[in-house]
């Protein structure tokens, strides 16, 4: 296990899309491992994309538990991740480990559907609400070379009260 | 060596005012830090992070002419930088009601009892000039939890008859 070193915009490999994953093997667990050494080094960080440390597979991890107050699933791994229903828009804050001293309003689908493999290879399939649904979606935008500083919203808000800030 | 200024203009607002300064900064050697701009009541106002090595007085001799061809008044500062020091905002504070004196005085003066530190404010007058509401929106920090905040903030709501909504920030970091 090793933690690996988290790249930084405007690193242009933050902007490449990253390629399926064929095979889940050995190979890509031990990577697994130590994207979750990395990410567990993190504290307050609570999802992890596989490009953010150079590697351009289609690997995420998330989890949201450490806030107890929003509905989760705990620790996923997804491989191949792939969003098949979402619904309804929310505002959130986010930062992000590649852009440091940041942090800005992005909105983003308030339920999710999505379908992928686990670390085992088993395909895998949850329904994600609010703020885990936030994180899934920023960790996937990553694999698409996408990062939340091109989604910003306005600093302007109207006046209805969010539940997912 | 360079220095930091916080420079700040107001006058009435008209389209290019920010292109001819930040052209005349730029133009001498500037770098432009943080900035906020703002529309308040019809007029230009921006306070602008300023990286020069000009001194202050070379300055106010190189946006005298802009600001006197824009009608704009200036003001140049010392400042530290202190960039990359960024504080998240864990709460957020809308307000609105009928407008009248003493609003922000009696919000803020709430949120400083509970040590919140206002990170960013933006208000608006709207409604109509007969029947004005007052809009004000705060993002800080305070180091209590939400239930507490919002009980301070109770008592206000009654004494001003004003509408306000507390929601706990809470940046998703991945």
């Amino acid at each position: 296990m090793a933690q690996l070193e988290i790249l930084v915009y405007p690193d242009e490999r933050l902007r490449q899309i990253s390629q399926p994953v064929i095979e889940v093997d050995d190979e890509i667990r031990s990577f697994i491992s130590d994207l979750e050494e990395t990410l567990s080094s993190l504290p307050g960080c609570v999802g992890i994309a596989a490009p953010q440390v150079g590697r351009l597979e289609r690997i995420i991890i998330i989890d949201v538990s450490s806030r107890q107050h929003h509905k989760n699933h705990g620790h996923r791994v997804l491989i191949n991740p792939l969003i098949t229903f979402k619904e309804g828009d929310v505002v959130g804050r986010e930062g992000c480990l590649s852009v440091p001293d940041y942090t800005g309003k992005v909105s983003r689908s308030k339920n999710i559907a999505v379908t992928a493999q686990n670390e085992l290879g088993t395909h895998v399939k949850y329904e994600m609400v609010g703020y885990e649904a936030r994180a899934l979606q920023h960790e996937i935008d990553h694999l698409d070379g996408k990062l939340f500083i091109d989604s910003l919203v306005g600093k302007r808000n109207d006046l209805k009260k969010r539940t997912d800030f | 060596m360079k220095n930091w200024y916080m420079l700040t203009l107001v006058g009435k607002d008209q389209p290019g005012i920010v292109a001819e300064v930040s052209r005349v900064l730029f133009d001498a050697g500037g770098n432009l830090g943080e900035a906020s701009m703002s529309r308040l009541g019809g007029n230009f106002t921006v306070m602008l992070m300023l990286h020069m090595d000009t001194g202050k007085e070379s300055i106010k001799q190189m946006l005298q002419p802009i600001c006197d061809k824009m009608d704009l008044f200036f003001h140049i500062d010392n400042i530290i930088a202190g960039l990359h020091q960024h504080i998240d905002p864990n709460f957020r504070l809308s307000v609105h009601g009928a407008d009248q004196a003493g609003i922000v005085s009696a919000v803020a003066g709430s949120l400083a009892k509970s040590n919140f530190n206002i990170l960013n404010l933006e208000s608006d007058v709207g409604g109509s000039a007969e029947k004005p509401v007052y809009i004000m929106h705060i993002e800080g920090f305070a180091d209590c939890s939400f239930l507490e905040l919002e009980k301070s903030l109770q008592l206000l709501k009654i004494e001003k008859e004003i509408v306000m909504h507390l929601v706990p920030i809470d940046t998703m970091v991945g």
